[in-house]
């Protein structure tokens, strides 16, 4: 296991403390951007892959790595992006169509400061850290907004008219199932989520909140402009939609924004629902026992599953007409959170469930 | 020292943009110049330790009300000259709105606050202070009734607003969702048994 700490005490013993602290930050801010980066290129693959074998094709199988066909197509992508050229068009607004691709990366990234990864790891462990992920989701619609705006294309337009409405409607929905996780924790800080919840899988606040967990997986795979959500980006009717003046790496950071908001939104579905960093066999398996004890590597393991459930999702389904999308974030999955918030509000004055043991 | 420094840094953006959003030409610009203000002023609140605060102008102001702002703004086809054409001669009001802010702003943070027109900074707070806990302390506790009575005059004025702009036009043809989730396959598809046609 890797120990941060001596590191820690060495450098500042070089340096001082002053320097030091801002120093390691920055160095572990690096390295969970590239290992964010990594996951984010192989979770592209992934998709391809997937998707493929649901609808029995073989998915990429020429770019081989280590002799497993398919493994290096990121890196073939990214190269392939890397050397195209960026296009902007003549009319169109060149540094808000510039800023654009900035404005969608960078809250996505930013929100993973207050990520806990495994008990006591997290950039920031501040109070508010719910408040923060909810007002920085909410800033990631206006990188979509001004690359469509900007880029003077009515396609263009027409495909961040429809993302911002939908982003609006569905923070709604998604904001009120986070109320439900933060009535059921009492605190809004991440770490005190995860704690509330440990006590073994049936004490994880996926089994209590069920709609809730519905209504935010649902919302968060509208906020990411995923399949069957994607109207934002509907090739049928709009080509490409926000991004389709973008060429080479200034559709790749969006691209990128995409994917990270994607596995963003998995970490986020399982600390708030199915108990972070906590193990399932905790309360099964003696205290002592390995599997049983907390860490990252339950963490990332209980991540995969939602990730997996976006690809499936996205091969399963059928895209939303307009309309109906709008219907079922106002007129369906608000109400439910409504209810289900009512609902738990009775759980909690009578304490039932996990709330049993509080006054 | 670094917050010091860090304050004067958002300040001077703050007053920067607040100058943008009146002086720029497009309104799109105009608007995200209020959404870099609203940014700035938010991270100084966080530098004065209120993050709930901080966070929350983010949350809705950035977040929501300006999305729907610059929705509308995009929208628009708006004749920026034909607007500016009188706009010169209203600078006496501006002045004079201007002064009496600037005039209350000093009464109140200056002179009442701090006490003595010598600026001095915010008191320190105590180590575990979190602005979360005492915002919902005073909110749910001593102002638990007016805040209710905001949020219903809030709800209402929403209401109102939906009400107001709500217009019905005849002759529409909207899909009835219903119906159309009740249907069935044999609504709709006729299977006809036929035999085969024998060869002559």
């Amino acid at each position: 296991m890797w120990q941060w700490d001596p590191i820690r005490t060495w450098l500042s013993g070089q340096i001082g403390e002053y320097w030091s602290l801002p120093l390691l930050t920055a160095v572990q801010i690096l390295m969970v951007m590239v290992c964010l980066i990594l996951v984010m290129a192989f979770y592209t693959l992934a998709e391809r892959k997937v998707i493929g074998w649901i609808q029995a094709r073989r998915g990429p199988n020429r770019v081989n790595l280590l002799g497993i066909p398919g493994a290096a197509q990121p890196f073939a992508d990214v190269i392939k992006l890397l050397f195209k050229e960026i296009l902007i068009p003549a009319d169109a607004n060149g540094f808000l169509f510039r800023l654009a691709p900035f404005l969608s990366m960078v809250p996505a990234l930013a929100i993973w400061a207050v990520i806990p990864f495994a008990p006591e790891r997290a950039f920031a462990k501040i109070d508010a850290g719910l408040l923060y992920i909810l007002a920085l989701t909410s800033m990631g619609v206006y990188g979509i907004i001004l690359a469509g705006w900007a880029a003077n294309s009515k396609y263009a337009f027409l495909g961040a008219m429809r993302s911002a409405a939908q982003i609006v409607a569905y923070e709604i929905a998604m904001g009120f199932a986070m109320v439900g996780v933060l009535m059921a924790a009492g605190s809004l800080n991440m770490g005190d989520i995860v704690r509330a919840q440990s006590g073994g899988p049936l004490s994880w606040n996926w089994f209590w909140l069920f709609p809730l967990l519905a209504v935010y997986f649902i919302s968060g795979i509208a906020e990411t402009n995923r399949a069957p959500f994607d109207v934002a980006e509907g090739e049928s009717e709009i080509v490409a939609g926000f991004h389709v003046d973008y060429s080479g790496m200034a559709f790749a950071l969006f691209f990128i924004a995409e994917y990270v908001n994607m596995i963003l939104i998995s970490a986020l579905t399982v600390i708030f629902f199915f108990g972070g960093w906590l193990s399932p066999f905790q309360g099964y398996l003696p205290e002592s026992s390995l599997l049983a004890a907390p860490g990252f590597f339950w963490f990332g393991l209980k991540t995969l599953a939602p990730m997996f459930t976006f690809l499936w999702v996205r091969a399963t389904f059928p895209r939303y007409r307009y309309d109906q999308i709008m219907r079922l974030g106002w007129k369906a999955l608000i109400p439910v959170t409504i209810v289900w918030l009512l609902v738990e509000g009775v759980m909690v004055y009578c304490h039932v469930g996990p709330w049993k043991g509080q006054v | 020292m670094f917050a010091t420094i860090l304050f004067f840094v958002f300040a001077a953006v703050l007053v920067g943009a607040a100058l943008g959003v009146v002086l720029a030409r497009n309104p799109v610009h105009s608007a995200l110049l209020l959404v870099l203000c609203f940014v700035a002023s938010a991270v100084i609140w966080l530098l004065l330790e209120a993050e709930f605060l901080g966070i929350v102008l983010v949350l809705v102001y950035v977040g929501a009300v300006m999305v729907l702002f610059l929705f509308v703004v995009m929208m628009l086809d708006i004749n920026v000259e034909q607007l500016r054409k009188g706009i010169a001669g209203y600078w006496p009001i501006a002045v004079a709105v201007a002064g009496f802010v600037v005039f209350a702003m000093l009464n109140v943070l200056v002179a009442r606050r701090l006490g003595g027109l010598a600026l001095k900074t915010a008191p320190a707070l105590p180590a575990g202070y979190s602005n979360t806990r005492a915002l919902g302390e005073v909110l749910f506790t001593r102002y638990a009734y007016p805040a209710q009575v905001a949020a219903v005059i809030l709800l209402v004025a929403s209401v109102a607003a939906i009400v107001l702009t709500l217009r019905r036009r005849p002759g529409l043809k909207p899909q009835d969702v219903a119906q159309q989730v009740a249907v069935r396959a044999a609504d709709r598809v006729r299977l006809v048994k036929m035999p085969a046609e024998r060869r002559p």
